[in-house]
């Protein structure tokens, strides 16, 4: 069976077939790599945040934090309540807002405020806060996120739609710690 | 019996098993290792076991669905009849699987198991240990509730820390850009298919290597490993003193997985299911979520590390001790084997288990965290306001409306973020007092912005009377030398 140059026809067939398994393992490695970085692609193309509303700027009093809920700009029907989402309004002034992420700049978990002191203290690891996000104390290495805002016709808007994380904080896109509008 | 041997020869001669199932179970091992101690790694596989059952009976009901998981998991506990008892096996099994894994890899490393030929056995080990981890973490990702939610974003915060693909690394862990639908169900499918399939592979291995290789000898001081004569040394260890493994060995062995069979059941009787907690609401902030027991040493070592090195630590720090511990047989592949003669890999292991059962013990109590409701749930005790002025009765007002005992205590009640205050005035002076309370410092917030001056004058007042009766609060001596007086009036 064996040809002149070491190469018999049955090799050459099991060669030719692995060559055949390796193009078509390629061609269906492609659509699951880009199926399975849906989530990463999907920013690029379409992005994940959007203006949302708050209500009317009625129910922030001038000086005060308040407690503030939003529906997630992208929800399936099955995220029952995980796509609602809290955040603190600081309304400073008449025209002025902070509005912060509900997640601890350390490590996400969520930030309680306290009027009477003027802090946020976090439950996890110690982290405070003073009342302008700033970091007071703990593992925090920096104040908390704070999201865009707008007021639009009397309602308070901010730009949310992704968790800020340490990594990929909602207010560096906007350019810095203090409010922005 | 005559018509059980006929079935059973007819199958046999089809399927050929029983031969080589004689001999494995028959193989001979070395005479001291049916021993109490080499019982972990077959008690391991059977509560593996039993939780691919109970994992499959759960899945029966459970519904991978961020808005339906909770609910399904109460119907488990309340509207199926015994399940509950089914979450409690599947959850107490979980925690013992841990536990005897690691009692498993501390012996194996005791007994020098990993040196020559069984690096690879070690290694494959090693990668189990990763992958029931990853089991213990997806699994509590599963029971979907507040801590699950919170404990996500504790994950996702870990890895949008990694520099570059930070960002991209938490929408892959998420599924999208929050913790919602999508994270849940690809940690269901990591914990239902990924993990447990590796788990499989990996398993199969180790047990195929253990008994190619033989189980490791029991270790004589002395007694070193060189890759030349090993191979020999062993052979007459087994067949020549050694034992048949089946029945000499394996009584042991299912004795102790029958006594920890039962001592899960035990548990899940009388301790029951664990959680769910809270719903996995994210609007509802009054909760301080926690690990399951197993990353408490985790959580704690989280708030102790310094801020600047602490995504350093966090991001090295596991790669680090993974390739320590892969290349351990590389480094010490040959030589002795018994505890009795290797010190440092005793200490070793004293240090490690007395690091991890601190931190362990720390998180249970979480020191560092401000108890967030003692300024209005413990009062100061009579005996800091009896036979106080007016003055110092109203600081001691503002050290519970300010909320200084969510963090300081008095008499063992309240925070213990910062230090107990009990004897401040022993420690600081009048004018300490007064630089701390308004620009705070060493990890206390400035309230300087927060309290009238009056404000601060009362609660600089109360604090001077906290000291022992029979002592005098500090005092500024230079200050009593500039004022020409022998000694500053105390208040």
């Amino acid at each position: 069976m064996n040809s002149e140059n070491g190469m018999s026809r049955r090799a050459a067939l099991v060669k030719l077939g692995v060559l055949l398994n390796s193009v078509v393992g390629v061609f269906l490695a492609v659509p699951i790599v880009r199926y399975l970085l849906s989530p990463v692609t999907r920013e690029k193309k379409v992005g994940y945040e959007s203006w949302l509303s708050l209500g009317g700027l009625e129910q922030f009093p001038a000086g005060q934090t308040r407690l503030a809920t939003y529906r997630n700009p992208v929800v399936n029907s099955w995220d029952g309540e995980t796509g609602d989402i809290a955040c603190w309004v600081r309304r400073v002034d008449d025209q002025t807002f902070q509005v912060f992420a509900i997640n601890c700049a350390h490590l996400g978990c969520p930030v309680r405020w306290f009027a009477q002191s003027n802090l946020f203290m976090c439950p996890c690891h110690g982290g405070a806060y003073y009342q302008d996000g700033s970091r007071a104390s703990g593992p925090p290495e920096r104040g908390l996120f704070q999201y865009q805002y707008k007021i639009e016709d009397g309602k308070l808007l901010i730009k949310a739609g992704e968790m800020p994380t340490p990594g990929q904080p909602v207010a560096s896109k906007a350019g810095g710690k203090t409010t922005c509008a | 019996m005559r018509l059980i041997q006929k079935v059973g020869d007819w199958f046999d001669l089809r399927l050929q098993l029983g031969a080589p199932i004689r001999e494995t179970a028959e193989h001979p091992v070395p005479r001291e290792t049916a021993s109490w101690f080499y019982v972990f790694g077959s008690a391991a596989l059977t509560v593996f076991m039993l939780q691919m059952v109970t994992g499959i009976l759960l899945a029966l009901i459970y519904v991978p669905s961020a808005g339906e998981a909770w609910n399904s998991l109460q119907t488990l506990n309340h509207g199926v009849s015994l399940g509950w008892f089914i979450r409690a096996l599947h959850g107490w099994g979980s925690n013992f699987m841990l536990a005897i894994v690691f009692i498993h890899m501390v012996q194996v490393f005791l007994f020098g198991a990993y040196k020559f030929p069984r690096e690879l056995t070690w290694i494959v080990g090693v990668l189990l240990l990763l992958v029931t981890l990853g089991m213990a973490f997806t699994g509590q990702v599963l029971r979907f509730d507040q801590d699950a939610y919170w404990g996500l974003g504790i994950g996702a915060s870990i890895a949008s820390r990694v520099p570059v693909i930070g960002p991209w690394a938490v929408k892959l862990m998420l599924g999208g850009p929050i913790i919602a639908g999508a994270t849940l169900s690809r940690f269901f499918a990591l914990h239902v298919f990924v993990v447990p399939g590796l788990l499989i592979a990996f398993v199969s291995v180790h047990l195929l290597m253990v008994l190619k290789l033989g189980i490791n000898e029991w270790p004589m001081p002395g007694r070193i490993v060189r890759r030349a004569t090993y191979m020999q040394e062993y052979h007459e260890l087994t067949h020549k003193q050694g034992v048949p493994f089946v029945p000499n060995a394996v009584w042991k062995d299912i004795l102790f997985s029958g006594f920890i069979l039962l001592s899960i059941a035990v548990c899940a009787v009388y301790f029951g299911p664990f959680g769910p907690g809270g719903q996995p609401d994210p609007t509802i902030i009054q909760t301080a979520p926690r690990p399951d027991f197993f990353f408490l040493w985790l959580y704690a070592l989280l708030t102790f590390l310094p801020p600047a090195a602490e995504t350093p630590i966090l991001l090295i720090g596991p790669a680090i001790g993974i390739v320590v511990l892969l290349a351990l047989p590389f480094v010490a592949g040959e030589g002795e084997k018994s505890w009795k003669r290797r010190p440092i890999a005793v200490l070793t292991i004293l240090l490690v288990a007395v690091s991890l059962g601190t931190l362990t013990h720390l998180a249970e109590h979480t020191p560092w965290s401000p108890v967030m409701d003692a300024w209005s749930s413990q009062p100061i005790p009579a005996e800091f306001l009896q036979g106080r002025t007016a003055l110092e009765r109203h600081g001691a007002l503002v050290f519970q409306a300010k909320q200084c005992h969510n963090c300081h205590s008095l008499d063992n009640k309240g925070g213990q973020r910062g230090p107990a205050l009990d004897a401040v005035a022993l420690r600081l002076t009048e004018d300490q007092l007064i630089r701390q309370v308004i620009q705070g410092g060493g990890n206390m917030p400035a309230y300087g912005k927060n309290l009238s001056p009056a404000e601060t004058t009362a609660l600089v007042a109360f604090l001077e009377t906290l000291h022992p009766a029979n002592q005098k609060p500090a005092r500024n001596a230079s200050q009593a030398m500039a004022l020409g007086t022998s000694e500053v009036s105390p208040r």
